[in-house]
């Protein structure tokens, strides 16, 4: 990469990335070695898939799948009052997370909507590792930084440090039930000495939502078993100079236990299955974490302010949509602004508007996810999904659709 | 994979293979390859006419929908109903067994050779 590279990038009116030029993961010529097609994300040319999806799709469920996420966005947050600086700027109660803990959390504003979601890592008592959607990288780094003078608190400034490492970072997901073995089997990769303090101190112990430092090569990795697929899976996050050794490591470990290289379409359908909301869909600034589901990440009980304490202690208006899992009958797929009616077939007004929709590729039948009417919510209900033109049935139904069956 | 010298390509990603009035009409590699695995086909009814240029049926993939247009006007002798039950045969065999209809030809609008539509594409 050229220095010049980032020198280009900029924040368009509506908070997209805007730049001159795509970034290229460091992986790149990896996935073009490997027959990728590539797509735009966040400006980035990501791979969509190598080969074809519902394989690759399939091959997580069943085995294992590599996905280059390199485009995520790694925020250190470090300082004697991090966790205090944390609990103030995000929604969860991040100080009280233990160490190597890993939490999923909301960046609110002040109105109490959603500028991204996010997951803390817990390093060390004083450093946390916060990781953004690619496409709010700088809403999310310009919203931490800002929220560093402390709001007023009569206490000043929080003594806390942020960073955006994400030009630095890599990231490379693992996935599925064949994770572990491959990580076991990666040459070069192994848990570093501080590892064994931990109370779960080797990947085949460590929990759900946990992480491990880790060496490959000599040089650091964060381990966590963190996903983002419905399935059993770890994240690693490596110095952009040794990702692409590390995924080859990966790869050969990957031989003979099923491990397919992975991209973001079947990214898609695979967090779609699992229920996970995907930023700009089912998330976003004007969207309140009780419409989506997520009012427990939002810690009210947790002392002190924090911001959009005030605006989600409000609440909502009960007419404010929520968000419901649908699924449908035959293949055809309700799809992301497809609009959403009552059963009486007279009826012009929507009563809500789908966010993501697929035919599953691992249930056989579509599945999708909207916001409707409090009054069409409840389980069970069944509602009209106008799919360019025809109006086809779907009904209401828990979240997640698809749940792993665990060991 | 390179587009078959002996059929005509439509700017809609569509080939056709002639046959005095009739064609079969299916869709290109390329535009298999850029919808991504093929997961449902609509196909037009045998016996339905339709008018070159308009939507007759859809191939959607997990991803996307991409509508399937009458490339030439006239009226649908058969359908391929394997594609309908196995719709990956589109990403399988997209100038072959993933052909989707068999048209009668009243009027051909101008259509692009094989290297017209590989250069039109780029690949």
């Amino acid at each position: 990469m050229t220095e010049g590279e980032f020198l280009i990038v900029g924040l368009a009116p509506n908070g997209e990335l805007m730049s001159d030029s795509p970034r290229y993961s460091p992986l790149n010529a990896l996935h073009e070695e490997l027959g990728a097609s590539f797509t735009d994300f966040a400006g980035w040319q990501m791979p969509v898939r190598y080969d074809s999806d519902l394989a690759e799709h399939h091959a997580v469920r069943a085995s294992a799948g590599i996905f280059d996420i390199s485009h995520m966005a790694e925020i250190a947050v470090h300082g004697p009052e991090a966790g205090a600086f944390l609990d103030y700027a995000l929604a969860g109660k991040l100080s009280s997370i233990n160490l190597g803990q890993a939490k999923y959390s909301l960046l609110l504003n002040e109105d109490g909507g959603i500028i991204d979601d996010l997951v803390v890592y817990r390093l060390g008592e004083t450093r946390f590792l916060v990781v953004a959607n690619a496409g709010n990288r700088f809403a999310a780094v310009d919203a931490l930084m800002a929220r560093v003078a402390g709001g007023g608190r009569s206490e000043g400034a929080f003594d806390v440090t942020v960073i955006d490492e994400s030009d630095a970072t890599s990231l490379i997901a693992v996935q599925g039930p064949a994770s572990l073995e491959i990580l076991l089997h990666t040459v070069g990769l192994s848990l570093a000495e501080e590892a064994r303090s931990r109370p779960e101190p080797t990947l085949e112990t460590l929990k759900y939502y946990f992480s491990l430092p880790a060496l490959f090569l000599g040089h650091p990795v964060l381990i966590g078993r963190t996903g983002y697929t419905g399935e059993d899976g770890f994240e690693l996050y490596i110095d952009q100079t040794e990702a692409a050794a590390l995924w080859i490591a990966l790869s050969e470990a990957g031989e003979g236990r099923g491990l397919v290289p992975t991209g973001l379409a079947c990214r898609d359908t695979l967090r779609l299955e699992a229920g996970m909301p995907l930023y700009g869909h089912e998330l976003g600034l004007d969207t309140a974490p009780v419409q989506a589901g997520l009012g427990r990440v939002v810690a009210l009980g947790k002392p002190g302010d924090f911001v959009g304490r005030a605006a989600t202690e409000r609440g909502v208006s009960p007419d404010a949509p929520v968000l419901v899992g649908l699924v449908g009958e035959g293949k055809r797929a309700a799809r992301a602004d497809y609009e959403v009616f009552g059963r009486d077939a007279s009826s012009e007004t929507p009563v809500g508007t789908i966010t993501s929709g697929a035919l599953s590729p691992t249930l056989g039948y579509p599945v999708a996810m909207a916001y409707v009417h409090p009054s069409v919510s409840a389980l069970g209900t069944v509602v009209d999904v106008d799919i360019r033109g025809t109006r086809l049935p779907y009904t209401v139904t828990q979240l997640p659709f698809y749940r792993r069956e665990k060991n | 994979m390179a587009n078959p010298q002996e059929l005509k390509y439509t700017e809609e990603h569509e080939w056709l293979k002639l046959d005095g009035d009739s064609a079969v009409v299916g869709i290109t590699a390329y535009a298999a390859e850029k919808l991504g695995d093929v997961v449902f086909v609509e196909l037009p009814k045998i016996g339905a006419a339709v008018v070159a240029g308009t939507v007759v049926g859809e191939i959607e993939s997990t991803k996307s929908v991409g509508e399937l247009f009458a490339p030439a006007t006239g009226t649908v002798l058969e359908v391929n109903d394997a594609v309908v039950s196995s719709p990956e045969l589109v990403n399988d065999d997209p100038f072959g067994a993933g052909w989707l209809i068999k048209i009668s030809i009243t009027d051909l609008p101008a259509l692009l050779s094989a290297d017209e539509y590989t250069a039109l594409t780029g690949e």
